[in-house]
């Protein structure tokens, strides 16, 4: 792409979802396709482009309508245009990857309920034109796919000795070394690495860290409990 | 240029027709609304489900041809596996043409239905056409998939005329999800050459790994039926023990190979106590009387026939 066409406003659109505005560990959306999918590499990169091409084309189709949409079916328009995509990309999918969409049809169909398409839809094709959108589209994706490959790349290789498939740790099943963390297999694993890189960007970070709501106010020393 | 041409020509011709020009009038007269008009909102959602509708149709007639293409080769591939067959970089349309015969079994009779095409068949679309199904009674459901077809679609593999090996499809339910899966058979309809479950969605790594080729090679030999007396079928002195009920099954942990009864017993999956015994169950359902057990004493007859 040639620097004239990467505004300000696209480079900005485009990066800051990767650190410091990004979808799941600032936003803290998409956390359901990002458990269900990352148990392997392959997987993962294939949700991820999917995620992305998908948010990417239909944040641009809504910012192009949008000074057309109808407040008051506002969500539906755009629930009804992530939808068709995402059937699209599926039966793409079934078409030219059939090994992989037979793994991914029901997280591919769950791409429509995945709230970062619907977030990015909301907040920003609503009110931006179709270039910028589709950029933030593929920025979101992109913050969104990050994320996914880390998780992914612990997961396997702590859960499988493996990585895309290739082994890594040999196991001790086969006479290796590595006896594999069966948690890392199953979804909750997903949710410890998240929250560890939650924490690891917000102490990169700290203007991340939200700002607490209330304060548990201390008690004099001998009013509580009696009742 | 061409298709540009043409597109001019589209235009031009629908300037002419009347009910464009209605329709352009119409269009300019929405789009000026205001947007909260209830006119407008109707408007909107027609046009967009009309947009959506025709996408999404495209794709899916569009791409109908490939897909289709996609399974059929997905599962010529799994029973040219099942069978020892598969080679890589081989054709596999052709391979299977020529090495493969299909063919219908009748599971109550366990004879050929020859009045059948096998290549029209479908056994699992079958399954949910009550025409073509019936149901399991509760007590004999072990594999949990409450109704089966009637009849189903085997394979064989021949060479000059003998059945090299009989290859099953086979079903059940595991952990998560219900395993689709091919058993191939030696001719005696006894020993195991391989299985191989084309379709599944248990826990990767855990009960996944029913696709794992180092844990399906373990059931390379092994029996599926109890015979009574196995040492003298063993030393050649009588044509073929007797059949007993289906006695294959996944263990915990490993078989001792030198244990009486090892010949019945796969290692279990680690850490997928009940995948393995959805397995046990699946296998021990299709080869019963439920099953395959009529079909496969009519093959085991036959070649006893012949020879």
């Amino acid at each position: 792409m040639s620097a004239v066409l990467l505004n300000d406003e696209t480079k900005k659109v485009l990066i800051t979802p990767l650190v410091n505005d990004n979808p799941i560990t600032l936003q803290v959306l998409g956390i359901c396709s990002a458990l269900a999918v990352t148990s392997q590499m392959s997987t993962s990169l294939i949700m991820a482009l999917a995620l992305t091409l998908v948010t990417a084309f239909s944040s641009a189709a809504i910012s192009a309508i949008r000074n057309h949409i109808p407040s008051s079916i506002r969500i539906i328009v755009q629930m009804t245009i992530i939808a068709s995509l995402v059937i699209v990309v599926d039966q793409l999918l079934k078409a030219f990857a059939y090994d992989v969409s037979k793994q991914l049809s029901v997280f591919v169909g769950l791409i429509i309920t995945n709230c970062i398409v619907m977030g990015r839809a909301e907040g920003y094709a609503m009110k931006n034109p179709p270039l910028e959108s589709f950029m933030d589209g593929i920025g979101n994706g992109l913050g969104y796919s990050l994320i996914l490959i880390i998780v992914a790349f612990f997961r396997e290789t702590l859960g499988s000795g493996k990585l895309l498939g290739v082994e890594v740790f040999k196991l001790t099943k086969d006479g290796g070394w590595y006896d594999p963390n069966g948690l890392m297999l199953l979804p909750p694993s997903a949710f410890f690495i998240i929250g560890l890189i939650i924490w690891a960007v917000r102490q990169w970070k700290p203007e991340q860290t939200e700002k607490v709501e209330f304060k548990i106010m201390s008690i004099a020393h001998g009013e509580g409990g009696h009742h | 240029m061409l298709k540009c041409e043409q597109f001019n020509k589209i235009c031009a011709a629908l300037d002419k027709c009347e009910h464009y020009q209605k329709f352009k009038v119409y269009k300019d007269k929405i789009l000026a609304l205001g947007n909260d008009s209830l006119e407008k909102t109707i408007a909107i959602a027609v046009a967009l489900c009309l947009v959506c509708a025709v996408l999404v149709s495209f794709s899916a007639v569009a791409l109908k041809s490939l897909q289709v293409h996609n399974k059929e080769l997905d599962m010529k591939k799994n029973i040219l596996d099942v069978a020892g067959l598969l080679q890589e970089g081989s054709d596999i349309d052709s391979e299977f043409a020529e090495k493969i015969e299909a063919k219908i079994v009748n599971l109550e009779t366990g004879d050929y239905v020859e009045d059948m095409n096998p290549a029209e068949y479908d056994q699992r679309k079958a399954a949910k056409d009550p025409a073509l199904s019936v149901a399991i009674p509760k007590d004999k459901d072990i594999a949990h998939i409450r109704v089966k077809a009637k009849f189903a679609k085997v394979f064989l593999v021949k060479e000059s005329g003998e059945i090299k090996s009989i290859i099953l499809p086979v079903h059940g339910y595991g952990l998560w999800s219900t395993l689709y899966g091919f058993l191939s058979l030696d001719a005696d309809g006894q020993t195991v050459q391989s299985i191989n479950f084309y379709d599944q969605a248990e826990t990767p790594g855990l009960g996944g790994e029913v696709v794992n080729p180092k844990w399906r090679a373990l059931w390379k030999g092994k029996k599926v039926y109890a015979e009574s007396d196995q040492p003298s079928a063993e030393k050649g002195l009588i044509e073929s023990a007797e059949i007993g009920e289906p006695a294959l099954s996944l263990i915990k942990g490993v078989v001792d190979n030198t244990k009486p009864g090892s010949q019945y017993q796969v290692d279990g999956l680690a850490g997928a106590s009940l995948t393995s015994t959805g397995v046990t169950n699946l296998v021990r359902y299709w080869m019963s009387n439920e099953g395959f057990a009529p079909y496969l004493a009519k093959v085991r007859t036959v070649k006893g026939v012949k020879s």
